[in-house]
């Protein structure tokens, strides 16, 4: 797909809109109208900046993908959506220009819409379930709801009207929130509302947790996700930072020394996977969780900031999930040279999405899809020098329901490089489990927790990663919700 | 935000900082380790072991020396300043085996963190061996306390410039051959004397434990920055440790990765430093042309 310019894109909106008859499109009419894609930075130039790559519909783009939208009676889209958005509403209240109306019917359910609208998979959520895509045969026909979401999420940032949120009287009750990640932030909101004192404990310097160490600047800008957190501060939210449950004070302390009427985990999936291979602890070998922490969170691309990063000529990327392709991008924008991204498996089983692998191709990523890694090479000084890699081939599906790579004998072969980051998923982090008495884990180290959220352990709650696994953020906010309600509830008693 | 209520210079370069931190002093135990910040939009976030604490005061100590950007700016900082974070109490604690000698082996200002861990073994009954020692007179710290409690105290020099001239191997050694051989030796200095110290204690087969303190970010187990090779296994100092078995710690593999960042450390503490001789500089200027009228 070649590039297109933000202008062109809206020259070609106000076309759209000039010849439409809006008020009486029938679904024939509306199925005819081009999907609008997303204005981007020049590949070109953003691969030198920290920026946001997309940039976000104009108005006119806005309108024109709203107008795509059928309006079907029972919304399969809202079926995908793990929050439950009134997804058909707010879009036909764009189409009508109440952006008001339209941002206040996502709030209802989401509570993070300008960052949900970036980074939630919605290819496999509510877009997969969108009969206009099923009636053209591609998902990536589907009405753009992520992007109509980021528009009016940001719209209504712009304009910063700053409603203060609705507060019930204090309650007296005491939830401390363990993790200020999208799940935490989700918990603390929901719980607070209802008039309880709600304290969110983060480990790091600045909250945020995975939006803020993890997921770059230019798929989602820490503006945004202070914003959020501004807000929660707004609403009496305290945020204690540089507060490790399980060493500052555990949670059984939290409970009984403390005072805290209820806990909810969010501790989230924080425990970087290796491949066990030789050579994996040369220098020059990174989890992405480090390498992505150094350049988010510390900031370390910025002239001003005392972290280090490596700054590398040839890299390779192990993985092929989002972890991969935002360590993959932010090679390049550190001035790699050459940036490889090694997976085992093809391009079609990637976890990664779909517009994250594009956006990897365009700012110059090579792929190398059907190979694996048997063995990291260094030089006397513990150097990484290179990767020995094994060709695979796809044999009959395995557990995951995709094709199971094959290595083909001898088929060994060198990359020189000199830094290797392998991103191949995370682990429960254990702190917690370990230093609370009773709480259930399963056999991955997940903490087990039933429907509503509650662990083996009373008052205590859980959800996001530390349960589900290395996951998403909405499916993080989902389970929040309800572990909230259930607090909610709970404290009611 | 974390006061600092005392500062006191130990040696040309080494500092030792008492600073505000309530719940780190209460929860706090011997051999656990804190991350400092000094400051939240873009400084970097290094690990120090935590030498003392006070529970009732509610602080806890700090010796470092001054080597990069971070404790350069660090040692700059005085009583009333803040640091903007500091995370604690991390790591395990010492686990204090009970014992009837134990050889405490501190070099540099790894003789700080050393402390508690002495003190400790000492209040659980064993007999305290401690050697200290330092590349010269002015760099050893902390004799004193060390005389306090230890049964035996052994000072030595590179230089010879105070107590014995030898590395620290050397008295090591010796006790390890007495007739009764030490049932514990604890090492805590530069990775190179805890290589060594392990090495000697190998050859007469007396079990040794070494504290690492590596590169980390975060410190919890999230970013896997500190990884070490123990036991042909790969472990992380921040959750696995900071102590291990000396005898498998792959020291030579964790020396190469602690100056993974060497280049880019030293470009930034060339620039704190020239920043602050310019500003020094711009002071002394001031200061003479407001003495010109």
């Amino acid at each position: 797909m070649s590039y297109i310019s933000k202008k062109e894109l809206q020259q070609s909106a106000c076309e759209i809109l000039k010849n439409l008859d809006c008020e009486n499109l029938k679904p024939k009419d509306r199925m005819q109208i081009p999907l609008q894609e997303m204005p981007s930075q020049d590949p070109a130039i953003r691969r030198n900046n920290m920026e946001e790559v997309a940039i976000g519909y104009t108005p006119e783009q806005a309108k024109v993908e709203a107008l795509r939208c059928l309006q079907c009676k029972n919304a399969p889209c809202m079926k995908g959506c793990p929050v439950n958005i009134d997804i058909p509403k707010f879009i036909q209240e764009i189409a009508e220009e109440k952006y008001q109306d339209s941002i206040d019917t996502i709030k209802v359910s989401s509570l993070l819409p300008a960052v949900c609208g970036r980074v939630c998979p919605q290819e496999t959520q509510c877009q997969l379930y969108c009969t206009l895509g099923k009636a053209l045969k591609d998902v990536e026909q589907s009405v753009s709801i992520g992007r109509l979401e980021r528009f009016v999420a940001d719209r209504d940032a712009q304009n910063a009207t700053d409603v203060p949120i609705e507060i019930k009287p204090e309650t007296g009750k005491k939830v401390a929130i363990i993790g200020s990640g999208p799940a935490g932030i989700t918990v603390a909101a929901d719980v607070r509302r209802e008039g309880h004192e709600v304290t969110v404990f983060e480990a790091f310097h600045k909250p945020g947790g995975v939006l803020m160490y993890g997921i770059p600047e230019f798929r989602l800008p820490k503006e945004i996700v202070q914003r959020e957190i501004t807000q929660l501060k707004k609403m009496g939210v305290k945020i204690e930072t540089n507060f490790v449950v399980g060493r500052t004070l555990t949670l059984p302390q939290l409970l009984d020394e403390e005072g805290f009427d209820a806990a909810f985990i969010g501790s989230g999936a924080g425990l970087p996977t290796f491949m066990n291979i030789e050579g994996e602890n040369l220098v020059g070998v990174f989890s992405a969780n480090e390498y992505l922490t150094r350049s988010n969170l510390m900031r370390a691309f910025e002239e001003k900031a005392a972290t280090p990063i490596a700054r590398s000529k040839k890299v390779a990327i192990l993985g092929g999930g989002n972890v991969a392709m935002d360590a993959a991008r932010t090679a390049v924008r550190l001035g790699a040279d050459e940036v490889y991204l090694i997976y085992r498996r093809s391009e079609a089983e990637m976890p990664a999405r779909i517009e994250e692998v594009e956006h990897a191709k365009e700012e110059g990523v090579i792929f190398h899809v059907l190979e694996n890694v048997k063995r990291i090479l260094g030089n006397d000084d513990g150097m990484v020098t290179g990767v020995e890699c094994l060709r695979y081939e796809l044999g009959e599906p395995d557990d995951s329901g995709r094709r199971r790579p094959i290595a083909i004998e001898n088929s060994e072969f060198v990359i020189e490089l000199d830094t290797v980051i392998v991103a191949i998923g995370n682990k429960s982090n254990p702190l917690i489990p370990h230093t609370t008495e009773g709480l259930e884990i399963n056999k991955w180290g997940n903490i087990v927790a039933d429907e509503d959220g509650k662990t083996s352990l009373d008052k205590v709650y859980a959800g996001g990663d530390i349960v589900l696994g290395a996951a998403t953020v909405i499916l993080a906010m989902g389970e929040g919700r309800k572990a909230a309600a259930a607090i909610n509830e709970m404290l009611v008693d | 935000m974390n006061k600092i209520i005392e500062k006191k210079q130990l040696s040309d370069d080494v500092f030792q900082m008492c600073i505000e931190a309530p719940l780190i002093a209460r929860s706090r135990k011997a051999g656990q380790f804190i991350l400092l910040q000094i400051d939240t939009d873009f400084g970097e976030r290094i690990p120090l072991t935590i030498a003392n604490g006070d529970a009732e005061a509610g602080t806890i100590t700090i010796v470092f020396q001054s080597v990069g950007a971070t404790t350069h700016k660090l040692s700059d900082k005085n009583v009333g300043d803040y640091i903007e974070n500091v995370l604690g109490p991390l790591g395990q604690p010492t686990h204090v085996k009970d014992v009837d000698w134990v050889v405490c082996v501190g070099g540099g200002i790894g003789v700080a963190p050393m402390y508690p861990i002495a003190k400790a073994f000492k209040e659980s009954g064993a007999k305290l061996t401690v050697i200290m020692g330092a590349r010269n007179k002015d760099l050893l710290i902390l004799e004193e306390d060390m005389k306090a409690i230890a049964d035996e105290l052994i000072v030595c020099t590179d230089d010879g410039s105070y107590g014995r001239k030898c590395l620290v191997t050397e008295p090591l050694k010796e006790c390890c051959q007495r007739e009764q051989q030490p049932d514990e030796v604890v090492a805590i200095g530069p990775p190179i004397m805890m290589k060594f110290c392990s090495l000697t204690t190998k050859e007469c087969e007396v079990p040794t434990t070494v504290s690492l303190n590596t590169i980390m970010i975060d410190g919890t187990g999230m970013c896997g920055g500190c990884r070490v090779t123990v036991g042909g296994e790969t472990k992380f100092v921040c959750v696995d440790g900071p102590e291990f078995d000396g005898h498998k710690v792959d020291f030579d593999n964790m020396m190469k990765r602690l100056g993974a960042y060497k280049k880019q450390e030293q470009v930034n503490h060339d620039k704190y430093h020239d920043h602050e001789c310019k500003a020094e500089k711009q002071a002394d200027e001031l200061v003479a042309k407001q003495g010109d009228k």
